[in-house]
């Protein structure tokens, strides 16, 4: 490993080491790559919003392509600015308004097609399949799924017959949460492994090679 | 000659923006203009509208439309309570989604609650955020809350604040000011990711009272384990409707609650007639395009 390569990997040790330093407390070292890690955010970002977004989808498309509508989003983003000018910042909730109101449309339609009908469809099935097996977790699907539904019925008291139901709807929602759960850790698990072996194998033993 | 007056920039500024909306959705249309094959889809969302509006006339005519109680929101009084007595802030953070997700739209119009509370007790109110337009709607929502309770000179930009782009960078912002300002309450409300059990072992660390909201099922296994109260899935949507009591939220929240029940009233004439072996054509109905 070549000396300039082994300071970036001595860099990102000291930063994670310092973020890992958390784990006992607050303390100089977490506050200090903290704010580097906030900073350098920002700063990337900046970067990456004025190329990817202000350059390649609306500067070269308005002046290469002649695609003038997207003026209209472009004029949409400045009236963003306007916040900054406290008699004209009313004039920035117009961009919120169509953002906010684009969303709520945009997602109903989205949520229709992508969940709510499939899922309808997925659950209409048949208690009389190739086997009891299949019956049975034909059976456990309907249950849960309409049970489920109940829980999340917010206009009666859930007592009663209703309570019942929604009691299973909520045993439904731990075992899932349950298998999510099993599932996220693991995940996390091998992220760790990999900081570890940063350190481990290109931090200790890259430092090491370099004195051999 | 022409005065530019308010209303009518306002107007002229709207018009631009239908304009933009209609060239976006003209872009989307097929060589059909109408698509027989989502034709369930236009029904539904018929069938939802009337519902929510009917339901959205009858609040309004002041009809007593009941919502059963969502313990996760009783809990968010009892926390700025708790604050105000320790004279120490309330922590709001409204997801690590842009403003165009609907979870983060949820968390918005839940923050503008919690403010008032706060905004009424003069307790701080601490809103970190990670994207600009986020920070531009907290702040409106913010501000609204301290007007409507007469306390606009108390109101303060810097209660919602830009933090950090990068999810985890924000993340580890979030961390320092939990442990540096040590909240009595910390309010997660909105879309989280990995970040979620990051917060909120920090928040229980710091020794703070945690409400947490999310329709993320992946991370609400990690809420219900650190935090006090949890909002699941739709409990935050209906949020807003239960804390608020506006009558365009409870006709949201009531013709959802209808919609629940036809679904499932589909769902089991759907599975009776695929046992009896006639539900082939019905079940197609439901096919997504």
């Amino acid at each position: 490993m070549v000396a300039s390569g082994l300071f970036e990997v001595w860099i990102g040790a000291f930063f994670t080491l310092a973020i890992f330093s958390f784990l006992y407390k607050d303390n100089p070292f977490y506050k200090f790559a903290e704010h580097i890690f906030a900073g350098l955010s920002a700063g990337y970002y900046i970067g990456l919003i004025w190329k990817s977004v202000i350059i390649q989808q609306l500067w070269i498309p308005i002046t290469n392509k002649g695609e003038w509508s997207l003026i209209i989003p472009g004029l949409l983003g400045m009236l963003m600015f306007a916040r900054f000018f406290r008699k004209f910042s009313y004039i920035s909730r117009i961009s919120l308004a169509f953002v906010m109101g684009n969303t709520a449309g945009i997602f109903l339609v989205s949520q229709l097609h992508g969940l709510v009908l499939p899922q309808t469809q997925s659950t209409m099935l048949s208690l009389t399949g190739d086997g009891f097996v299949e019956t049975l977790f034909a059976l456990i699907v309907v249950i849960g799924v309409v049970s489920t539904l109940i829980y999340f019925y917010f206009s009666k008291e859930h007592t009663g017959v209703l309570g019942v139901t929604a009691k299973v709807g909520i045993w439904f929602i731990m075992i899932s949460f349950g298998a999510h759960f099993g599932f996220t850790v693991m995940g996390r698990i091998s992220l760790l492994i990999g900081r570890v072996y940063f350190l481990y194998n290109d931090w200790i033993l890259g430092t090491l090679a370099m004195f051999d | 000659m022409l005065r530019i007056t308010k209303p009518l920039l306002t107007a002229t500024l709207v018009v631009i923006a239908l304009l933009a909306d209609f060239q976006v959705a003209l872009s989307a249309v097929p060589d059909s203009a109408f698509r027989t094959d989502r034709i369930n889809a236009l029904i539904t969302i018929a069938l939802f509208s009337t519902v929510i509006l009917l339901y959205t006339r009858w609040a309004r005519q002041g009809k007593d439309l009941f919502v059963r109680k969502i313990p996760g929101l009783d809990a968010v009084e009892e926390a700025v309570g708790r604050a105000t007595e320790m004279g120490k802030p309330v922590l709001f953070v409204p997801g690590l989604q842009e403003i165009d997700d609907i979870e983060t739209i949820a968390a918005i119009s839940i923050l503008g609650r919690v403010a008032k509370i706060t905004a009424t007790y003069d307790t701080p109110l601490m809103v970190p955020v990670r994207y600009p337009m986020v920070l531009a709607a907290g702040q409106e929502v913010v501000e609204q809350a301290f007007i409507e309770v007469g306390k606009s000179d108390m109101y303060n930009k810097d209660i919602v604040r830009y933090v950090a782009g990068e999810q985890f960078a924000f993340t580890a912002t979030v961390n320092g000011m939990m442990m540096r300002d040590r909240p009595a309450a910390n309010i997660y409300m909105g879309a989280f990711f990995a970040e979620s059990l990051l917060l909120a072992e920090t928040g229980n660390a710091a020794g703070s009272i945690q409400i947490a909201g999310t329709a993320r099922p992946e991370q609400l296994p990690f809420f219900i384990a650190a935090c006090d109260y949890t909002l699941m899935g739709e409990e935050l949507y209906a949020a807003s409707a239960y804390l608020s009591h506006e009558p365009l939220m409870l006709g949201g929240l009531k013709g959802q609650d209808l919609m629940k029940v036809v679904i499932i009233v589909v769902i089991i004439m759907g599975m009776l007639l695929m046992t009896f072996g006639v539900g082939e054509s019905f079940m197609n109905w439901f096919k997504a395009v």
